[in-house]
């Protein structure tokens, strides 16, 4: 092994490292949501590339207004899955798209781009 | 009679002080028709009680704007067709901008290509000098890359802020890194020379990947807008305006959204049924087969439901409105198709726990390729090959072939359905109806029609059947017994003429007996005939024996004194029963029934349709029981039911399958509404649902396969072995086509028919 090749290894493995635990350990954004005067949780939500925040903490047993604005027009995030609430909406570009749902049980309850890549979580407490 | 009112709540604007909301109650007040105002200064609105046929929304505008303040529209509820509507616009916007940014790369592209070949005949360098055509190709993909590739690098980052990765990473890092290298390249050939490396430029294979990609982009796109075509026609369905009767009787068109509940509705010949309702006065055939799948144009008359969106046919009628806006059928049937298509089939969670980590799994082992090849690889080319495989790796992996495997296919299919009349609640139904292996019909409702009709007619000595029905009939008209119904059905289809009867009297529990042509007509049961001291013949006893053993009623019918003759009256099989058994049992499915009936009559309904196994004289809470003992001789049951007290036992079922004339109850706690009151409906279910499951089972294995092989040769693994080594190019061109295919097979589930199943 020359030289190169243990700083190109080196560099290689630890670029893998990083990458792993950048994209499943590191910690997330996490927002509570804000009840509004007719007892309805509100959270706002903006898409472009992903999810922020990505983590929804809401209560159980009361309404949840998620407002989902699509901050770009790249294709990956024109739906949103709440599969565990038979939810798929379709989010057009720069506009906001409201979605209420109902969280009866506690958990964490995965959404969803269409095609799974980009992820987020509702938890209700 | 009290006349009714009508509350309506309005957003004021302007108010600024309690006087202001004192001059705006006042003002409504005095309003005709206006029985009382609210206003509440605090949340700026005005309740109104108002009689609807003296006063109107925009009077009521009216007012508030005469007291100087505003109306604040709010936000109209945007209807599914509009929220559609809005996407289509944008999704063909994007259509459009996708096909000009691949246009400029495909161009760009093949450009480039010959240019960078070039390279290959050394007496044509001699002509021109590398660092130019370089610069010239550099050039040349510069458009390629921040033009129509931009998109990619801007996703990727974003993604990349938020921790996630998608496809879009992958091109990103695949193409930034070969243009990257071919820039070093090309600005400082003489620090890779010293290196001992030939300066390589990679900018075909940049240029060339992202219009491959676009072009993929492209074809999954189009395909994409074809799998949720059938809820888009469903969306089209419903009626723009409805023809009103207003209370001085004029008729006005208005927009479907004014029609409000209790507004008179008339609809003629051709047209469209505005929204669901009773209909008053009028008769007509019409065409329900957009809700419910029925080809056959369905008679209606006064007191007949009517439904939004189905077509009239020949008769003109006027209805009363019962439902509007989202509680319509047709409203409940996009939304359960919707909700269907937002929900996740169980066969799809290894799919999903895949893609959840399949990007950055994919750029790891593209690190490692990158660094095996640069260890393991000759010193002067090891690092062009390191970058080559790199880039091949991350090219190649489509995560979209996985993530369109499922949902795609669970599109095209609950929309197919909801055309032929067979509405999935959700993804995991479809499964469920796949593995089903038992079908246990409840026979009143679902094997017949579950409505007593004439079977057989037995005149006596002396009287022809012709002569007989006449006479019923005009009898039984007047009755409001289910059996007279039967009975005015059955002698209205034969041609005979309406006779009319006066005297008119319900003998309760017995018959009925009326006066027609100046004869005196009785019919009911035995004991009727029997307390007016009517006896029967010998023969005719006989007869009433024999329809009594194969389970009919029978009513006795005596005109003037005299025994005239029997009906038998039954609930008949429908005609489609038998054959719809038969498709089932020929999709290797047992077919149960079970039936409150005695034995015989259980016997003769079973064999009439040919099912050999059932259940007699089960109670109705005993149908829940039938159906778990059924599952614990380890059969998947789907049950077939349409009332009320079928609901425990569709709930206990591994699949549940509502009949369309059953109940909202029975519909609750189905997995699958059947429109159509017929068994084909259960055939259409099941082989939908089979061709669906076989369906995403292919994309599934296909998406996986595609994954598992192309990474690995990607990597160069056959590269020892075959010396074979897959170019970046030949990578993007796979990826491509391997998300499209998987769409294209999703899409020829569009092409199923219930008649070829």
């Amino acid at each position: 092994m020359d030289s190169a090749e243990i700083i190109v290894t080196g560099m290689g493995l630890a670029l893998a490292v990083l990458v792993i635990w950048y994209f499943f350990f590191s910690a997330r954004q996490t927002a509570s949501a804000v009840s509004s005067s007719g007892g309805v949780q509100e959270v706002g939500i903006t898409v472009k590339g992903g999810y922020s925040p990505d983590v929804i903490e809401v209560e159980r047993g009361k309404p949840v207004q998620l407002s989902f604005y699509r901050d770009e027009e790249n294709t990956c995030s024109e739906e949103v899955l709440f599969p565990d609430f038979r939810i798929r909406r379709d989010l057009p570009a720069f506009k906001t798209t409201l979605i209420e749902l109902l969280p009866e049980k506690p958990g964490t309850y995965p959404f969803t781009c269409g095609m799974g890549m980009l992820r987020g979580s509702l938890v209700v407490k | 009679m009290e006349p009714q009112t009508k509350t309506e709540t309005l957003d004021i604007e302007g108010m600024t002080c309690a006087s202001c909301a004192a001059s705006v109650q006042k003002s409504l007040s005095r309003t005709p028709g206006v029985q009382r105002a609210v206003v509440n200064f605090a949340t700026e609105k005005a309740t109104v009680d108002y009689i609807p046929s003296q006063a109107t929304s925009a009077m009521l505008k009216d007012a508030v704007v005469k007291a100087g303040f505003g109306i604040m529209e709010r936000a109209p509820e945007t209807s599914a067709a509009e929220r559609s509507a809005e996407i289509d616009r944008q999704k063909a916007a994007a259509y459009q901008k996708l096909k000009r940014r691949f246009w400029v790369a495909a161009a760009l592209a093949l450009l480039i290509m010959p240019l960078s070949m070039l390279m290959l005949w050394p007496g044509m360098m001699t002509w021109i000098p590398m660092p130019v055509l370089n610069y010239v190709l550099l050039g040349l993909t510069l458009p390629v890359l921040l033009y129509s590739g931009r998109e990619f690098y801007f996703s990727a980052w974003n993604g990349f802020k938020h921790r996630s990765a998608n496809m879009d990473t992958l091109i990103a890092v695949g193409t930034g890194a070969a243009f990257l290298y071919s820039l070093a390249t090309t600005l400082i050939p003489n620090f890779f020379r010293q290196h001992g490396l030939m300066p390589e430029v990679y900018y075909d294979t940049t240029a060339t990947i992202i219009a491959l990609i676009l072009l993929g982009k492209m074809l999954e796109m189009r395909a994409k807008t074809q799998t949720s075509a059938a809820m888009k026609s469903l969306l089209g369905l419903q009626a723009k305006t409805a023809r009103l009767v207003r209370p001085d009787g004029r008729e006005v068109d208005v927009p479907i959204e004014q029609v409000q509940l209790g507004d008179l509705v008339v609809v003629r010949p051709g047209e469209k049924v505005a929204t669901d309702g009773l209909i008053e006065e009028g008769h007509s055939a019409v065409d329900e087969a957009m809700l419910t799948g029925e080809s056959l144009p369905v008679e209606k008359k006064a007191g007949d439901p009517v439904f939004g969106a189905t077509l009239n046919k020949t008769g003109s009628f006027r209805f009363r409105v019962t439902k509007v806006g989202t509680e319509t059928m047709l409203a409940q049937i996009v939304k359960m198709v919707e909700d269907a298509q937002g929900s996740r089939a169980p066969i799809q969670r290894l799919a999903d726990r895949v893609s959840a980590i399949f990007v950055p799994t994919v750029v790891v082992i593209a690190i490692l390729t990158f660094v095996l090849w640069f260890n393991l690889a000759p010193v002067e080319s090891r690092l062009p090959l390191a970058l080559v495989n790199f880039v091949a790796v991350l090219i190649i992996a489509c995560p979209c072939a996985l993530g369109l495997a499922t949902p795609t296919a669970i599109m095209v299919s609950t929309g197919k359905g909801a055309e032929n009349g067979v509405l999935i609640r959700n993804a995991e139904a479809l499964e469920k109806a796949y593995q089903v292996n038992t079908v246990l019909l409840d026979k009143t409702g679902t094997i017949t029609r579950g409505e007593p009709a004439v079977t057989d007619v037995v005149p006596a000595e002396g009287w022809q059947a012709a002569q007989l029905l006449p006479l019923v009939a005009a009898v039984e008209r007047q009755s409001e017994h289910p059996l007279a119904e039967a009975v005015v059905r059955y002698a209205e289809a034969q041609p005979a003429p309406l006779l009319t009867a006066t005297g008119f009297r319900a003998v309760e529990g017995k018959g009925a007996a009326a006066s027609v042509n100046g004869q005196e007509v009785l019919i009911g049961n035995a004991r009727l005939l029997e307390e007016a001291g009517v006896t029967l013949s010998p023969a005719l006893r006989q007869q009433a024996e024999k329809l009594l053993t194969q389970a009919q009623t029978v009513l006795y019918l005596a005109v003037a004194g005299q025994a005239a003759g029997l009906l038998g009256v039954a609930d008949t099989v429908r005609d489609t029963s038998a054959a719809a058994v038969q498709k089932l049992q020929a999709l290797g499915i047992e077919v149960v029934m079970m039936t409150g009936d005695n034995p015989q009559t259980a016997a003769q309904v079973a064999a009439q349709v040919g099912i050999k196994r059932y259940f007699a004289e089960v109670l109705p809470q005993d149908k829940a029981a039938k159906v778990k003992q059924l599952q614990s001789e380890g059969r998947i049951v789907a049950m077939v039911g349409d009332g009320i007290n079928d609901a425990p036992a569709l709930a206990q079922a591994d699949l549940g399958l509502a009949m369309g004339a059953g109940t909202d109850v029975a519909m609750e706690a189905a997995g699958i509404t059947l429109m159509r009151s017929d068994l084909n409906g259960v055939v259409t279910a099941i082989a939908l649902s089979r061709q669906t499951i076989r369906t995403i089972r292919q994309n599934l294995f296909f998406a996986f396969i595609y994954n598992t092989l192309g990474i690995p040769v990607a990597a160069g693994v056959l590269y020892p072995f075959f010396g074979l080594m897959l170019s970046p190019m030949l990578a993007a061109a796979a990826m491509a086509l391997s998300s499209v295919s998987v769409l294209t097979n999703s899409l020829r589930l569009r092409s199923f028919s219930p008649a070829k199943s």
